[in-house]
């Protein structure tokens, strides 16, 4: 496929963001230190509270903004125009120079503490930022944005849709970055990227445009009353960032249980999921599709555990078809008992039937075990042979199209050496082997 | 649940007679209805969204908005439509919406003359920062204190908790959801109040209203969680169905030990969960060898003598397990070495692993198992002071001695375990004040598995699952204990 372009441009298009924001910032900052800053009262305030949202920063700031509070300070900063009923005369420059330099003193203790400044996304914020900024400032600032709207609620709907702007820019942004890093494709990553909007994304605006406004009426009194709120917001995100991390852990390890118990092979359920998740990106799936894919993969052989002499090699694929469909509702009956969604037992449950009567979820699941325990089977040309065998049970068992697109998830994997292929064994499974072995 | 008992019905209703008797002078001409209606709608919005899952904040900054944009009296009535139209998921149901309507309607009443006797509604339109931060914060207090006070008495009346304990520890709870609400409501009612007008308002309830959202999202994750390791537990029993009640109860015995030993509560959290799950890894042995009945041979104890590698195989993946990680591996050490896996001898056995390591063998011995009588409780402390220091760490043994002389032992509660009853524990959030608890916006859990003290009796054990087949005969355990 396209190895050669999916290699470089990622590395291009990376640069040619990092150097915009780089060359941004450096000239907004010299700019700003040359001509002295307008209303520094307000600029120290703003300033304070991006380098304390920075500072509360957490995770890497891949998926979800790291930083509410310093995305919402910024973003309020560059949509200021007045401070309790005096208008402000800050420009462009000075809102990129306040934002760059608290984001920098911000991310001192992070560095100290070796976790690196994410430079990624700084360097989203700056242009973010910048694009508001551009948008608002020189409007506000020649007076023509008030005499069209007046100082009322049409104001707050633009600077609204201002903000919907921007974070929409920041979504094309950043799903275009993602796909060229990935190589996957990008409408079902915008999706995924609009769609994670809807979790803090709005809050941090509205917090960003409700701050702008609150300044306005109350003066700088209003910054630390609703940081609070998106503290929470962001406090919240965190424990349950905590407790899916947790929940993601048992389930792999309720998964691990069949192989311990040597059901299946070392590592099976977890090639099967990542393989799973892999084809349902190329299917177009995304957000929750993915999450029920990976949980449902991790736990398809589950009903295993209740047969009292476990299947040879765990190969069910090869079992006559009602054996098959008896493991699977044996495994749907425990997954429901496991709190799982729903959505996951019945893919457990549905992974022997023809493909006609399954969800796209459960046929992805059962294209992919059968490839993992086919390919396994035939030694070094297994794959190929594997794969063969399953395009000619595309009639009833296989849907074709979820058969291409595993053609096509392993035909990438093998034209990137360097990445992890996601048919590839990870290693902790070498010490699940040794301890079944002794078994 | 069963039906209110009369006297917290009378309460109830007392408290509903009070409400309306302080939003009767709403009904007056001064009333702007607009914003009451537009305040109502937001407010039965909010509580339809957040309600929907589980036991999470309620949401409050709509309300406290009411009462910083208008009169008393009115400010109750923000509340009433919403808290009358709620889906109410426990009887008594019309009791339950009456009980949500009045205790808003109090609240925001005294939370109102308290914000209007310090001159707040003119601070808040003028507005007149930092003076206004006085009046609010009066209100905000006004508003926690007498949901407290209201919450108490549900306490006392219908879950019968005595008057010394009904307050404890409420209003800490309950204070700092409402004070961060209660910026919120006072943001919005400043812009509302401004030229930006009610636009700018609603989105100070957007960060609000995510993170009420994902609270209850977290709830739903983190009781997901829970029944995930109670499945785990439970296809365990399923397996060896000897040890029904044995896990849950072995996790109640290290708790007792720990506690005993002056832990902190989070290890002892912990060693709950290496007590639940220390058999995990007989999931690794086959079926019809736990199941066998007669003596077992050298070459089958081997494999069953893997179960702790097995099961530190499958939880070591669990981060927040921490040291109960080791105690899974290690449990069937002994202080003299002669134990497996790695024949480890007395400090060298993490501390977690003692503990589990005596709580496991004293359940063990007074539990009823078809080859055998339950040993009585002090029989079989006896029998363990005198492996103390050859099998068992003797600082152990003589914690769950003093532990079981203060609280005693009811190994009878779960040794049962009557068939289907795990399943229906599954979904269980429970651990809910009756009416009361509903009321407190606090939010106490913790991250990973919380510890309420219920959660024990949740975690019973007992699952008959259909999936089993066979039904478990007499063998007598040759396995070392």
């Amino acid at each position: 496929m396209t190895a050669r372009p999916a290699v470089r441009l990622p590395a291009a298009l990376t640069a040619a963001v990092r150097a915009a924001a780089a060359l941004l910032a450096l000239g907004a900052l010299g700019a700003t230190l040359w001509r002295g800053v307008e209303d520094p009262g307000i600029a120290l305030a703003f300033g304070v509270l991006i380098a304390v949202g920075e500072l509360a920063r957490w995770g890497s700031g891949k998926g979800r903004e790291p930083a509410p509070l310093g995305a919402a300070g910024a973003l309020a900063y560059a949509l200021v125009g007045e401070c309790a009923g005096r208008p402000s005369h800050h420009g462009v420059l000075q809102v990129l120079a306040v934002v760059v330099a608290a984001g920098l003193i911000g991310a001192v203790p992070h560095v100290a503490l070796g976790r690196g400044p994410c430079l990624d996304h700084i360097a989203r914020r700056v242009l973010t930022v910048g694009f508001a900024a551009l948008c608002f400032q020189p409007l506000y600032n020649s007076g023509r944005l008030t005499a069209a709207t007046g100082h009322g609620p049409a104001y707050a709907v633009v600077i609204l849709t201002l903000l919907a702007l921007t974070a929409l820019c920041d979504a094309v942004l950043a799903a275009a970055m993602a796909h060229v890093r990935s190589g996957w494709p990008f409408g079902p990553l915008l999706r995924e990227e609009l769609r994670g909007m809807s979790g803090i994304g709005p809050a941090v605006c509205a917090t960003g445009a409700v701050m702008a406004l609150a300044v306005a009426v109350a003066g700088l009194w209003a910054l630390p009353v609703l940081s609070l709120p998106l503290l929470l917001t962001q406090l919240a995100f965190r424990r349950y960032a905590a407790v899916r991390t947790t929940y993601r852990q048992t389930i792999a390890s309720l998964a691990r249980a069949t192989e311990i118990a040597g059901c299946t092979p070392t590592g099976h359920a977890r090639r099967v999921a990542d393989l799973s998740r892999a084809m349902g990106r190329e299917l177009g799936l995304a957000g929750p599709d993915l999450g029920v894919l990976e949980y449902a993969a991790l736990m398809h052989d589950i009903g295993q555990l209740s047969l009292v002499d476990p299947v040879p090699e765990g190969a069910t694929a090869a079992l006559p078809e009602a054996e098959q469909r008896r493991i699977a509702l044996l495994g749907g009956a425990v997954v429901r008992r496991t709190g799982v969604a729903a959505a996951v037992a019945v893919v457990v449950e549905r992974q022997a039937d023809p493909y006609r009567e399954q969800p796209l979820t459960a046929r992805i699941v059962r294209t992919a075990n059968a490839y993992d325990e086919m390919a396994r089977a035939e030694g070094p040309h297994g794959p190929l042979g594997a794969l063969e065998r399953l395009r000619l049970a595309t009639g009833r068992d296989h849907q074709p199209e979820v058969v291409e697109a595993l053609a096509r998830v392993l035909a990438r994997a093998r034209g990137r050496p360097g990445e992890r292929r996601p048919g590839a064994a990870p290693d902790r499974g070498a010490r699940t082997g040794r301890a079944a072995e002794r078994g | 649940m069963s039906p209110a008992p009369p006297r917290a019905r009378g309460y109830v209703l007392c408290a509903a007679l009070g409400g309306a008797a302080c939003v009767a002078p709403a009904l007056g001409p001064h009333t702007r209805w607009s914003v009451l209606a537009l305040l109502a709608v937001l407010y039965a919005g909010g509580e339809h969204a957040v309600r929907r899952d589980v036991a999470a904040p309620t949401f409050f900054p709509v309300l406290l908005a009411g009462v910083f944009l208008l009169p008393p009296a009115a400010a109750g009535l923000v509340a009433v439509p919403g808290a009358l139209c709620a889906r109410v998921e426990r009887r008594p149901r019309g009791l339950r919406r009456l009980w949500r309507a009045t205790q808003p309607v109090l609240a925001a009443w005294a939370a109102g003359h308290a914000y209007a006797a310090l001159d707040g509604p003119a601070a808040a339109s003028a507005p007149d920062f930092p003076y206004v931060f006085l009046p609010a914060s009066a209100a905000v207090l006004a508003f926690a204190l007498v949901l407290t006070a209201l919450d108490g008495g549900i306490l006392l009346t219908a879950e019968r908790v005595p008057a010394r304990t009904a307050w404890r520890g409420l209003l800490p709870r309950s204070f700092p959801p409402v004070a961060v609400h209660g910026l919120a409501g006072l943001m919005m009612a400043v812009l509302w109040s401004s030229p930006y007008g009610p636009p700018a308002a609603l989105l100070v309830l957007l960060p609000m209203g995510v993170s009420c959202w994902v609270f209850a999202q977290y709830h739903r994750e983190r009781s997901a969680h829970r029944a995930t390791i109670r499945a785990l537990v439970q296809a365990v029993d399923l397996k060896d169905r000897y040890t029904r009640g044995h896990s849950e109860r072995v996790g109640r015995a290290s708790v007792l030990i720990a506690r005993e030993l002056g832990m902190a509560d989070d290890r002892v959290e912990l060693l709950r969960f290496a007590g639940i799950l220390h058999d995990v890894g007989k999931l690794g042995v086959p079926t019809r060898l736990l199941r066998k009945e007669g003596p077992l041979t050298a070459e089958e104890r081997r494999v069953i003598e893997l179960h702790p590698e097995y099961g530190h195989e499958m939880v070591r993946g669990i981060g927040f397990l921490g040291e109960a990680r080791a105690a899974v591996l290690h449990h069937h050490e002994r202080i003299d070495g002669s134990g497996y896996p790695y024949g480890l001898s007395g400090a060298q056995i993490p501390e977690a692993a003692r503990v589990v390591a005596v709580a496991d063998a004293f359940d063990a011995m007074t539990s009823t198992r078809s080859y055998r009588r339950a040993r009585p409780v002090p029989a079989a402390l006896a029998e363990l002071e005198r492996c103390a220091g050859a099998q068992f760490d003797a600082t152990m043994v003589g914690a769950l001695v003093r532990a079981l002389e203060r609280h005693g032992w009811d190994s009878e509660v779960t040794a049962g375990g009557e068939p289907g009853s795990g399943v229906d524990g599954l979904g269980g959030e429970g651990g809910n004040a009756g009416l009361g608890g509903e009321g407190l916006g606090g939010e106490a859990g913790s991250v990973g598995l919380g510890g309420e003290g219920v959660e024990g009796e949740r975690l019973r054990g007992g699952g008959e699952g259909g999936a089993a087949s066979g039904a478990a005969g007499g063998r007598p355990r040759s396995a070392r204990r």
